[in-house]
């Protein structure tokens, strides 16, 4: 369904997502026609679904990013649904993912200090239901994170 | 560091979903002028608070039917050895995230594959491969929310 130059559009807009059709079309060689016309159908069919703004927490003051990795008591069929759901209720969350391996999901969660972390994590994550086991990586610094596809 | 207000904090949950949305339709959305809603957003961006944009693709659309997370734990250390494992690792183009950690692992990364064996060849043709690689763990991604944080 996909071609070369769709492959070649996404890989231009998705190094620089801010530029134009124009620029586009300029760096890639590809007729602007062109370009409006794929990039149309890269949204129409679902590939292509909008872009997203990232916003920079530590420019907000949280300094401190820690991953949390959380094993849930599985004898409970509703551990997942409802983990999830009081997870959400926590504003210093910022994802929510879950995995097939040795953890069963794992929650970023942003805090302004260590102090403050403590406190979330005391009074908020800790009363999460259905926890059996939780371990933390403290994040020390972002060595790639541009999420780039290899298309 | 920025203070933010109702307004700002509109602003950025709106952009969060969407990128796209131009200074008028943010403006009509928050209650303020198309003007107003552009030096907000500029004063956000010259803050740092707002750094770019990522694109929303439909990854198993586009071939990729794995997303597998790894902690890898270094085997040998020393500044020379970060270094050299973060140059070799970000230069892999299934790597999508390296993130630099303490804890269980010194690193956490986000690989892309079309399918388990793909991941395989991955893991074992160029990441098991560099040096200084010790303990490894993988988890499968199944399923990814990101939330919009503290905004409310």
């Amino acid at each position: 369904m996909l071609n070369d130059t769709d492959r070649r559009l996404l890989r231009h807009l998705q190094s620089d997502p801010e530029q134009s059709v124009a620029d586009l079309s300029e760096a890639t060689g590809i007729a602007l026609a062109t370009c409006y016309k794929r990039l149309e159908r890269l949204q129409s069919t679902g590939v292509f679904k909008g872009s997203h703004a990232v916003i920079d927490w530590r420019a907000l003051g949280y300094e401190v990013l820690v991953s949390l990795r959380i094993s849930l008591d599985k004898t409970n069929p509703r551990a997942f649904d409802e983990f999830i759901a009081a997870a959400r209720d926590v504003a210093e969350v910022t994802e929510i993912q879950t995995f097939l391996g040795r953890v069963d999901l794992r929650l970023s969660v942003i805090a302004r200090s260590m102090s403050h972390y403590q406190e979330i994590y005391r009074s908020r994550i800790l009363g999460l239901p259905h926890i059996s086991d939780i371990e933390a990586l403290m994040h020390v610094a972002e060595i790639k994170q541009a999420e780039v596809l290899p298309l | 560091m920025i203070d933010l207000d109702e307004i700002d904090r509109a602003l950025l949950r709106a952009l969060q979903r969407d990128a796209t949305l131009k200074a008028s339709e943010l403006g009509r959305r928050t209650g303020i002028s198309q003007p107003a809603a552009w030096r907000r957003i500029k004063r956000l961006t010259e803050a740092g608070v707002l750094t770019g944009r990522r694109l929303d693709l439909d990854l198993e659309k586009l071939g990729f039917g794995v997303t597998v997370f790894l902690g890898v734990k270094l085997a040998t250390k020393g500044r020379v050895s970060l270094e050299d494992f973060e140059r070799a690792i970000t230069a892999i183009p299934e790597v999508q995230t390296v993130q630099h950690v303490l804890g269980l692992y010194d690193y956490r990364l986000r690989v892309v594959a079309r399918d388990l064996s793909d991941f395989e060849r991955v893991l074992r043709r160029r990441i098991m491969t560099l040096p200084g690689v010790g303990n490894v763990e993988a988890n499968v991604l199944l399923s990814e929310e990101r939330r919009p944080g503290p905004l409310a």
